[in-house]
């Protein structure tokens, strides 16, 4: 079975094509040529997980919730439209609800069972998110796996891990870093990392 | 099914390996398969799509990446919903006699249809059992088909934080057993009760349950 190596794309230069890419390529031809798909859609598809969707989206979020009292309030009482506000909706964010980090809980997101993901919000999930050692750890040690993203956090904050098994999918607002007060909301969304809002670390 | 999927709480499967800057797709073939599962007619639906994978047999699931179990299940799909014979994907060649289809996508289909705003909310069979703040024990239930009750709650009890109202029930859906609509809780389990004296005191793990996975405690 062959193996994905994160970080060496297989793909490109003087290797052959692998075994896996050979039967995809099989499998679309296939349907291509039975006119169950078209290649421009499949091309369609791939440039809206490449360009339309991801971190940035759920960034804007944070950084409006951040900035707007009466917005973060629309956020925590229903996420799926605070969020449809901003633009951002469709598949993996059809039921979506925002838990808030503050001093005394720090939030952090898995999907036990597979890899569901707010695409809407935060693009296509990293390997790691969909790989085994997060998807059993995280319930049983989430401050193992905190301390593995370099967040040591303290006995007296509790920790509230959410397992999306469900359609409901969780956005996590990290707490807004100290001295942050002069900046807008383009500045604050910089701040936003991907792994806060997963909430495998804190701002 | 108690399957290798059901990880939750398992020790031992190896580091967690971010890696820096990491792309939206790792190969192009990553970047086929999603859009052919997206794309592709497999006449199923999400849940038995997500029920598939959870087939594929456990020494392989476990040494399978991501994109490489989708493929797997997308192929099962096609066949088993009749897009494609087993000749035919063995083959790689479609039936000259087989009638040509129509794709249910265009490409300027694609961005209105991936930011739709769907639901799996639906109208609600009978109330719903359980309020908010009500103590329920996740019920000890082993089916051998697709369910959303992480083996690692099932005995233990937690307490209702919110209810949904009514989704499409997994269980039944992933089977071909319509969608059976059924009340949906966020249920918060304290992570003493579910790990017992290794779990932090203050931390707790909440999950989305579906009413016929719990009963009152």
């Amino acid at each position: 079975m062959p193996h994905d190596h994160p970080g060496h794309d297989h793909d490109h230069g003087q290797e052959p094509p692998s075994d896996i890419a050979l039967r995809v390529k099989a499998l679309e031809s296939l349907l291509v040529e039975k006119g169950l798909v078209d290649p421009a859609v499949l091309d369609a598809i791939v440039d809206y997980y490449e360009t339309k969707v991801g971190p940035r989206n759920g960034a804007r979020v944070v950084a409006k919730a951040w900035s707007d009292p009466a917005y973060r309030a629309r956020l925590l009482a229903d996420a799926t439209s605070a969020i449809a506000e901003l633009g951002y909706s469709g598949g993996q964010g059809e039921h979506m609800v925002a838990v808030e980090n503050t001093p005394s809980t720090h939030n952090m997101v898995v999907y036990t069972l597979c890899s569901c993901y707010p695409w809407p919000v935060l693009g296509l999930p990293p390997v790691w998110y969909k790989s085994a050692p997060y998807r059993s750890r995280a319930v049983i040690d989430p401050r193992g796996v905190l301390a593995d993203f370099g967040t040591e956090l303290p006995p007296d904050v509790a920790v509230r891990v959410w397992d999306s098994t469900a359609e409901v999918r969780y956005l996590v607002i990290p707490e807004r870093p100290a001295g942050t007060e002069a900046l807008d909301e383009d500045a604050l969304a910089a701040l936003v990392t991907r792994d806060g809002m997963i909430g495998t670390a804190r701002l | 099914m108690n399957g290798v999927h059901d990880m939750g709480g398992m020790h031992g499967l190896g580091p967690i390996a971010p890696e820096t800057d990491e792309p939206v797709f790792h190969h192009d073939w990553e970047r086929r398969v999603h859009a052919l599962v997206i794309a592709s007619p497999t006449r199923g639906n999400i849940d038995a799509g997500r029920h598939q994978r959870e087939l594929i047999p456990g020494p392989e699931y476990l040494s399978m990446t991501y994109y490489e179990r989708w493929f797997a299940a997308l192929s099962e799909m096609l066949v088993k919903g009749g897009a494609v014979s087993a000749e035919e994907l063995a083959n790689g060649v479609a039936d000259p006699v087989a009638a040509k289809a129509t794709p249910r996508l265009s490409p300027e289909m694609v961005a209105p249809a991936l930011s739709r705003a769907g639901s799996y909310l639906r109208d609600a069979p009978s109330p719903p059992a359980f309020a908010s703040g009500d103590r329920v024990r996740a019920r000890n239930l082993s089916p051998a088909g697709h369910t959303r009750l992480a083996r690692y709650v099932r005995g233990r009890i937690g307490v209702v934080e919110r209810c949904h109202g009514a989704h499409v029930f997994p269980d039944s859906h992933a089977h071909g057993r319509g969608e059976d609509p059924r009340p949906l809780y966020t249920v918060r389990f304290a992570a003493r009760e579910l790990w017992g004296p290794d779990g932090a005191p203050r931390d707790s793990v909440s999950l989305d349950l579906w009413e016929p996975y719990l009963e009152r405690a």
